[in-house]
């Protein structure tokens, strides 16, 4: 029983059995987590190091809270505080960490590829926790385990991802795992928004009907809109995206059944989102983030075998 | 190929199990019986049946228990974690461990550990149904025993649940 692949580069990679083993495998996590200890010692060898070369909140605790309960040792790294500031390239920082003897690496990094391109040079396994506008996987993984805890299962389940399809890593991860799972998934936003390919490349359908989608969705997973990879205008302001793609509480009344609303964070509240309906009890946004770390668990477990021997 | 218990054997030395369980821990308030997934379980179901028929309406509490991410063997070879459900607290409890066959003894090691995750039970108890006893690598021994059976490590003992009887290979 192992994954068919040494690193987490991104679902793409990965077969249907990979994506199962690691849900199934989360599932056990998750009930390690409600455990008066919530820790098991099946990591206490394997020393990891978490490279952040952009900013995070969500994942990098999750990554860590997931490290620290499978007993493994952590160093952790962000580039402001580091050498890279001095100009030291990628290889050279990630191969100066590995001659201290560390057995996996997590990686963020802002340029698409980063992480395939150290899984080429270095032994150690790599994860990717999100690079450029490429992929996420491990909110991925995330996403589809939250949405079988939900909904019972992801064969047929109809899933529309609705927002920045453009500059979202998630997007894509969730695209490639929700196929490759057997659901069906149509991406909503403007058009600007939305790469003018997809439909070909990834086998989604595209809709630019923001009530039309909802109606047809059983789960809405919504996405934030990145100003920071944003260099030209893509919509006239926030207000109007707000207006035209923005989910509101009469949005969702107006429906004819209750749908999941999903969010991968950080939520612009009255962008892609308002208050009232990230809150409601309709939204498993916090439901996400906690399976994050039994998810992640998952991965390390998992993979922390393939590079030694 | 050996057969060890036949079928109406296995149903005799299952119910003199749960009976022996219950000869020493009178009080099941204070005692819990826990199942070693995966194929502990078939064992902890029917002992658990037995105790039942005999206690009825009182209530027996039963989890089962997960050990993989506990395996002392992690770096040779994963194995398919199973779900462990364990819906009461052990704190000062009597526990019941239930396994099938005891080998090695590392399986129980790593049973103990994870136990310990879940409280300080007063006692732990060791029951199984097949001892393969000389061939310990760990000071463990079992409590309560279906039978015990003299094994060479090429052999293997298979308990078959759905032909309902154990076999040595």
């Amino acid at each position: 029983m192992q994954l068919s692949t040494r690193h987490l580069l991104g679902i793409k990679d990965l077969n249907r059995q990979d994506i199962s083993l690691i849900l199934q495998t989360a599932e056990q996590f998750k009930e390690v987590l409600q455990r008066p200890v919530k820790k098991v010692p099946s990591l206490r060898d394997v020393v990891i190091v978490n490279l952040f070369f952009e900013n995070s909140t969500r994942t990098r605790i999750s990554f860590e809270l997931a490290e620290k309960r499978l007993s493994a040792d952590t160093v952790n790294f962000t580039a402001s505080a580091s050498s890279v500031a001095k100009g030291e390239t990628l290889l050279d920082t990630v191969n100066n960490i590995l001659s201290m003897k560390v057995d996996m690496v997590v990686m963020r990094h802002s340029a698409s590829g980063a992480p395939h391109f150290l899984a080429k040079h270095i032994p150690a396994a790599i994860i990717n926790a999100g690079d450029g506008i490429n992929e996420h996987p491990t909110q991925g993984l995330l996403d589809a385990f939250s949405i079988k805890e939900k909904t019972g299962s992801l064969e047929g389940r109809k899933v529309a991802i609705i927002g920045d399809i453009m500059h979202s890593r998630v997007a894509q991860s969730n695209i490639y795992l929700l196929k490759k799972m057997g659901a069906e998934v149509v991406v909503c936003g403007p058009p600007t928004l939305i790469p003018k390919y997809i439909s070909e490349a990834l086998g989604v359908n595209v809709s630019y009907n923001l009530k039309e989608t909802l109606e047809w969705c059983d789960v809405a997973n919504v996405l934030r809109i990145q100003l920071e990879r944003q260099n030209q205008v893509l919509f006239s302001s926030l207000r109007e995206y707000n207006l035209a793609y923005g989910i509101s509480r009469e949005l969702l009344d107006s429906l004819h059944k209750e749908i999941v609303i999903m969010h991968p964070g950080p939520i612009n509240r009255g962008v892609e989102l308002d208050s009232d309906v990230a809150d409601s009890k309709q939204s498993i946004i916090l439901q996400q983030v906690e399976n994050g770390v039994a998810v992640r668990m998952a991965v390390l477990y998992l993979l922390s075998n393939q590079n030694k021997a | 190929m050996r057969p060890i218990l036949s079928e109406q054997q296995l149903g005799i030395t299952i119910k003199r199990l749960a009976h022996q369980v219950l000869e020493n821990n009178s009080d099941l308030a204070n005692t819990v019986v826990i199942g070693l997934q995966p194929r502990g379980i078939f064992l902890s179901d029917r002992i658990v049946e037995e105790m039942q028929k005999e206690m009825p309406g009182t209530a027996i509490q039963y989890g089962k228990l997960d050990i993989t991410f506990y395996r002392d063997d992690i770096r040779k070879q994963l194995h398919v974690a199973n779900r462990t459900d364990i819906p009461f607290s052990i704190e000062n409890k009597r526990v019941v461990l239930i396994d099938d066959v005891l080998y090695t003894g590392r399986t129980i090691r790593a049973a103990l550990d994870a136990l310990l995750d879940f409280g300080r039970p007063e006692k732990v108890e060791l029951c199984v149904l097949i001892d393969r006893r000389f061939s310990r690598q760990l000071p463990i021994q079992p409590d309560y025993t279906g039978k015990s059976i003299d094994s060479i490590i090429s052999q293997k003992v298979k308990v078959e649940w759905d032909k309902k009887e154990v076999i040595l290979y």
